[in-house]
């Protein structure tokens, strides 16, 4: 009895250390989202009729919806892969020998660390209409492109998506490329691998966890976007990059709860099918390295 | 002569194309430290046009170009003094965002220094999976997680404050993923042998596991402030009153209104994270590198 009692007091002390981060996390996360869960199922939340999967089909047919996901869609898919090829480049050419690597590095980093708000009004003067790229272009004897204010301004979304995130994407692969034993490499080189079979057999199958790694912070840092947007065009961009953030917004604007919790509730959806569709081609793909 | 070619020619090219890709990347933040030091008549003559365009808005652009320059054509800090002295809004925005900032960074990563103790000094299955359930927390993006905590806000009737902001930025759970990965490193036979010693588990994670963790605090701690530093999302959706609102959403109106102080605004506000960058780039590395292994 006694033992018992001691085993039991160990068992709560362990779990002490967990309990203020676990209360936390519940109180602010766990138990609204169960709420908003709730709510996406409901016509409203004071006579709380149960309509199921009517707000989903709502949000199904709502055109301010329907842009941003797509937009958001269109920006991610484009942007993500690229940001993970050139990073990978940029780690592959800084672990070559070449001078100045460090300063380099502090270089590709610098980004991360500096607030968006401070550089948007150099992004400004670049991207306007009358600005930098415009009589650069013109330089070339091309038309002057609204660079903002047209379909273009997905490939401006990209330029200040890579500036932001390349850094931090070159690190991670830096440190994963130093992982890669050095004796596979050799065996293979003595058999007469060449450089493109060492490449893709050899240093992406072992480089293919911080792939998805990287792969899945990308998607998330693709839907902080919002922030570059919102501090360079204000609340109501063009078209083209009016992402989900935006439509969150405005929602929040008119305090549809049942729209906000339905979308909420989708998104999430979309993003653990997504992690998990990630995870598992990554398995796949990687299946014959152990760690 | 082809080896020869490859050895000295392709570093080279690799290496101007570096160098040229990294100049571009730090261009945008030199850009606007040089343009900090001009005058606001310069200023106002060389992007005036952003102004006139971004109020009109009718597609009608009377003004004329505008010319990025590189360097001032004649040094002065008078746009930081107008900042300091004649604009006190600056600095109060820039105080919003040190008590957001501040209490977040510091009390996130305490408070996940106690949780990740708790995560890696013991394992089972159910810890297994409520550190999973915390990793996916992490993968959410901000569009799924500000509807939990705008509701959770109204109800503990702290939507509008600060609280709103700080409370959920404390609990977040990313530090804990990273300093838990970290603290899963530390050999189990310290701890044991700290215990054989008659240590209790308060002494061990204090005189043990925090010095041992501390790079990695730091590390963790620099993206911490660094993301809630770039903060956007959150206040415009939990601050009501836009006399709280820290200076990262502020600068994007002085953008179109006082064009002639926005450069020494963006300068003040990124010196803070720029400093902590130049300090601790070693440990900024180190962090992301933690950041890295979410599988293993």
């Amino acid at each position: 009895m006694k033992k018992k009692n001691k085993k039991l007091l160990r068992t709560l002390g362990e779990w002490t250390w967990l309990t203020p981060s676990l209360i936390g996390v519940l109180v602010f996360f766990v138990i609204p989202f169960c709420v908003v869960i709730y709510y996406s199922v409901l016509d409203n939340p004071i006579f709380a009729n149960f309509v199921w999967f009517e707000n989903f089909g709502k949000l199904f047919k709502n055109s301010a919806f329907i842009r941003a996901s797509r937009n958001t869609g269109i920006f991610t898919a484009a942007a993500v892969p690229l940001s993970v090829v050139l990073s990978l480049w940029l780690a592959f050419a800084l672990n070559a020998k070449i001078p100045g690597k460090s300063w380099l590095r502090t270089c590709f980093l610098c980004p991360l660390m500096v607030p968006i708000a401070s550089v948007v009004l150099v992004w400004q003067v670049i991207f306007h209409y009358h600005g930098t790229l415009n009589q650069i272009t013109e330089l070339f004897g091309a038309e002057a492109i609204d660079w903002l204010k047209t379909d273009w301004s997905y490939m401006v979304l990209t330029v200040m998506f890579l500036w932001k995130t390349l850094g931090y994407n070159m690190i991670l692969f830096m440190s994963a490329i130093a992982g890669i034993p050095q004796d596979i490499i050799e065996v293979a080189e003595l058999e007469g691998a060449g450089g493109w079979y060492k490449f893709v057999h050899i240093k992406l199958r072992y480089l293919s966890p911080t792939i998805l790694f990287v792969t899945i912070l990308s998607i998330i840092s693709s839907f902080k976007m919002f922030r570059e947007v919102y501090l360079l065009t204000g609340d109501y961009p063009y078209e083209s990059m009016y992402l989900l953030q935006h439509f969150m917004n405005n929602t929040f604007n008119s305090l549809d709860y049942q729209k906000l919790s339905s979308a909420a509730v989708l998104l999430s959806l979309v993003m653990i099918i997504l992690i998990g569709g990630l995870f598992l081609a990554e398995r796949k793909f990687g299946e014959d390295v152990e760690d | 002569m082809k080896k020869k070619l490859n050895k000295y020619f392709l570093p080279t090219l690799l290496f101007i194309f570096a160098l040229t890709a990294a100049i571009l990347f730090i261009m945008p933040t030199v850009l606007t430290i040089t343009n900090s030091f001009m005058t606001e008549k310069e200023i106002t003559a060389n992007y005036g046009a952003m102004i006139e365009s971004a109020s009109a808005d009718k597609k009608t652009y009377i003004s004329e170009e505008l010319n990025l320059k590189f360097i001032p054509d004649a040094v002065s800090i008078h746009q930081y003094l107008s900042v300091l002295f004649k604009s006190p809004d600056y600095l109060i925005k820039f105080w919003n965002s040190v008590i957001l900032v501040v209490p977040i960074t510091l009390f996130q990563v305490l408070l996940a220094a106690f949780t990740s103790y708790g995560f890696s000094r013991w394992q089972g299955r159910i810890r297994e999976i409520i550190f999973f359930a915390y990793i996916i927390l992490m993968l959410m993006p901000y569009q799924v997680t500000l509807v939990p905590n705008y509701l959770v806000s109204d109800y503990l009737g702290i939507l509008g404050t600060r609280w709103a902001i700080i409370l959920p930025g404390i609990f977040s759970p990313f530090s804990v993923f990273l300093l838990t990965k970290v603290m899963r490193r530390i050999p189990k036979a310290y701890f044991e042998a700290a215990r054989l010693d008659g240590a209790g588990e308060w002494q061990i994670f204090w005189q043990i596991c925090m010095p041992l963790s501390r790079s990695s605090m730091l590390s963790v701690g620099l993206l911490v402030f660094i993301d809630y530093w770039n903060m956007v999302e959150q206040p415009l959706i939990l601050l009501s009153d836009e006399e709280q609102y820290p200076l990262s959403v502020f600068l994007s109106q002085i953008n179109t209104g006082d064009v002639g102080l926005a450069f020494a605004v963006a300068v003040v506000y990124m010196i803070p994270a720029l400093l902590l960058f130049l300090y601790g780039e070693e440990y900024l590395v180190e962090g992301i590198t933690y950041s890295g292994g979410i599988k293993g």
